[in-house]
């Protein structure tokens, strides 16, 4: 009786309710154009860098082409540039049509467009330069970590705000993908560009070694799951099965997919840390999490590829299905070699080895990049309202691509394979096989060279992609607008079953609902994080341990600048291949002053840790000057300028501050002292250069570098 | 160590507000029919602006 009267008071009447509605397709279009404009330069710099593995000479002793400082470049390149904005146009077209609603606000969309482009030309222009806080994907500094906070919060709104005017009562999972990623990455970014600004392009990480490890892996592991993978799969859900025609295999398991990755997602990020100096039991908390989160990917990966069962005849004629499929196919593999990578006896091959590169492209060309293009050859004829213009130019595309991701792919996991085999093996006497690290590299050139060849192979794709595009723009004509019609939302919304509280109280507010959730988020965050703010250190120190001299803290910035943490690894693993080789492994202790730390991903050159003392001052001069000529056949670039720019040391006494303000145990009125003990400092290593003939002004940025490296784990290092 | 514990304080966190998310999707009826709207997500809900098309 209830029932029928308020499905009757409900019900609306057709003829006052069918609204008619505009949706913006010149925002999406905006999208499109840049993820390929930066897609193209971004695999570009890519493909740079791969050469310079080869032809070191590729740097033209050029400070701002060198690979640790375009390294970052490339990565925040693809990642923010061309899926970001990849991101960005899917979710503009697919959001208004599943709302049935135009973008709550035109000029919230072009903000939106707009301030990420700047963005994005701030870091071109920047990590160039070595302004870098040196934490992987989160290389901007503090400037732009505040933009990139404002525009997300502006993507959100207009997301939100069209959510909430919505003429579809039900949210399509695509959109719960959406939203995941928005409130997500928000808290990672924020939590993990904790940092104390020295100056505009400077700034020293809040939290210290160890500590600063864990945020960084729990912000970067997370920023591969909320940035490049969750958005995906919503894009994922939405454009292949309109691409397909045909409803999602089963949208049951699509509703399992979300909610269970959501939940599981977020706790992986120690396995980036195996055997490295993190307690035990939190690496332990990672691996398991890693692994379990296998049934929620490959779940979504077989919905995905399970919708066009019946339907591959289509796959064979529509270049559109055939990008998708392979992009899911590498979203399966990638989802399954994570967890194995995860697990610790495979890490202790992996981890630091060309492996991960090949893992994390799989992920890149072929998930993030196929999915990328199939979203584009789909989009573009639609909004131009004409057809392909070259089926045949998308087929030879898909080849090509495909080819060049797997010639990207296996070169890259036989380097690893090799290397790490290398590394580890001993003679019959027990004496490593191969003590110069060197050997271990030039044994993988020619993959390196291979892996180039694939990394080209794939930006020919990209260009034919983008001659057909512009093809096709040519022969159509855009259409700035759709008029749409859908019923207005009813106000009210009664369940069959008995209302429950928490249905009074969220349903009909989602934005009290968004609000108080982001409320209880801060409130959270900060009741947990003032304490340890107060907390002088929180790590057990070693009393040997002391912190940077001035001259060490400046020649650590210029380690930082020049991104060498890029290819050397401070962090020696408690293995006896790994101590043989580097020595003492890695104490947690030992990091307590690293503002940020510097323990590095990938060992291009061997680990720095315990460097300090192990060559005299000329070499470390005579090295940085010219690599090869210390050591014959090495390809790290050469940094003459080091040997020519002066320090500028201006900011010295700020960073002592700054260093004391995050708990390092700097004396009070330290500041007034440090200048003069940077150039006693320097004058000592001058005199010592002296003396092995090389006459260098004390000045120099080369003194401060060699005082760091001198200085590097020399704290609780064994004398011998 | 305590960073791992504000760590695990803000994934949990984000676990609330989804699980709070969660719950309003299952009782508001978000789920109630978990098969049509893969389907109806395919209909074009667009209409001819001119002749063209």
């Amino acid at each position: 009786m209830a029932n029928s009267s308020v499905l009757t008071s409900d019900r609306p009447s057709v003829e006052t309710s069918l609204e008619t509605f505009r949706y913006d397709n010149s925002i999406v279009r905006l999208f499109l154009l840049a993820t390929t404009v930066w897609g193209i330069i971004g695999m570009t710099v890519g493909l740079l860098v791969a050469l310079q593995f080869v032809y070191p000479a590729l740097s033209f002793d050029l400070p701002f082409l060198t690979f640790g400082r375009i390294r970052p470049l490339h990565t925040n390149a693809v990642i923010f540039a061309f899926v970001g904005n990849g991101i960005f146009a899917g979710v503009y077209y697919s959001l208004q049509r599943l709302c049935k609603a135009r973008m709550y606000s035109d000029a919230l969309s072009r903000i939106n467009f707009w301030g990420w482009q700047l963005i994005i030309l701030s870091a071109v222009l920047t990590l160039p330069l070595g302004i870098t806080t040196s934490k992987e994907y989160a290389e901007l500094e503090w400037p732009i970590d505040i933009a990139i906070t404002l525009l997300w919060v502006v993507f959100g709104w207009n997301m939100f705000a069209t959510i909430i005017k919505r003429r579809e009562r039900h949210l399509y999972v695509a959109i719960w993908f959406y939203i995941a990623t928005f409130v997500t990455v928000a808290v990672l970014h924020i939590v993990n560009s904790f940092e104390l600004p020295i100056g505009l392009f400077k700034s020293y990480s809040w939290y210290a070694g160890v500590q600063d490890a864990l945020v960084q892996w729990w912000y970067g592991h997370n920023a591969v799951a909320f940035f490049l993978t969750t958005p995906y799969l919503g894009l994922m859900y939405y454009f292949v099965p309109k691409a397909a025609n045909r409803p999602v295999y089963s949208y049951r398991l699509s509703i399992i997919h979300f909610w269970a990755l959501i939940f599981i997602y977020i706790w992986a990020g120690p396995h980036h840390l195996l055997y490295n100096s993190l307690p035990n039991w939190a690496q332990s908390l990672g691996v398991v999490f890693s692994i379990m989160l296998i049934a929620p990917s490959w779940g979504g990966m077989l919905n995905g590829l399970f919708t066009l069962r019946g339907a591959w005849d289509q796959v064979r004629e529509n270049p559109v299905l055939k990008f998708m499929v392979v992009a899911i196919t590498c979203y399966g593999m990638a989802t399954f070699e994570g967890p194995m990578l995860s697990l610790k006896n495979v890490n202790a091959i992996a981890h630091f080895t060309d492996w991960i590169v090949a893992h994390v492209h799989i992920g890149g060309l072929g998930w993030n990049g196929f999915l990328t293009f199939g979203m584009l050859y789909y989009l573009i004829p639609r909004l131009y309202k004409t057809k392909l213009y070259s089926v045949k130019l998308a087929n030879v595309h898909f080849w090509i691509g495909t080819l060049g991701i797997i010639f990207y792919a296996l070169p890259m996991y036989w380097a690893g394979f090799t290397q790490s085999l290398m590394w580890k093996e001993f003679t019959q006497e027990g004496l490593l096989a191969y003590p110069n690290f060197l050997e271990t590299v030039t044994q993988i050139r020619p993959m390196y060279m291979l892996r180039a060849g694939g990394g080209a192979l794939y930006i020919v794709g990209a260009l034919i992609m983008v001659y057909n595009l512009i093809k096709t723009t040519a022969q159509g004509k855009f259409q700035q607008e759709e008029t749409a019609q859908a019923m207005a939302l009813t106000k009210q919304y009664q369940s069959p079953e008995k209302e429950h509280w928490h249905r009074k109280l969220f349903e009909h507010r989602p934005v009290l609902m968004l609000v108080v959730s982001l409320v209880v988020i801060l409130i959270g965050g900060l009741v947990e994080l003032v304490p340890t703010f107060l907390i002088k250190s929180n790590v057990p120190t070693i009393s040997s341990v002391q912190p940077y001299t001035p001259l060490e803290l400046q020649g650590r910035d210029l380690y930082i600048r020049e991104g060498c943490n890029n290819c050397h690894s401070q962090m020696i693993r408690p293995f006896r291949s790994e101590t043989e080789r580097y020595g003492e492994y890695a104490k947690a202790g030992e990091f307590v002053y690293d503002h940020p730390f510097l323990w590095g991903s990938k060992r291009t050159g061997p680990d720095l840790l315990r460097v300090g003392g192990k060559y005299p001052d000329s070499w470390h001069y005579h090295h940085m000057y010219d690599p090869e000529s210390m050591s014959p056949g090495s390809i790290m670039p050469p940094y003459p300028w080091l040997l020519e720019d002066n320090l500028d040391a201006s900011a010295t006494a700020d960073k002592i501050t700054a260093m004391r303000t995050l708990g390092v145990p700097y004396p009070e009125g330290y500041e007034e002292q440090a200048m003069a003990d940077l150039s006693q400092q320097s004058q000592e290593i001058a005199d010592r250069l002296k003396e092995s003939g090389i006459e260098v002004s004390s000045e120099k940025e080369i003194i401060a570098l060699i005082a760091y490296l001198q200085r590097l784990g020399t704290d609780i290092k064994v004398k011998e | 160590m305590s960073v791992i514990m504000i760590l695990i304080g803000i994934s949990l966190t984000v676990a609330l507000v989804f699980l709070l998310a969660f719950l309003w999707a299952t009782t508001s009826g978000q789920y109630d029919d978990d098969y049509t709207p893969s389907v109806r997500m395919l209909f074009e809900d667009t209409i001819p602006d001119d002749q063209e098309n």
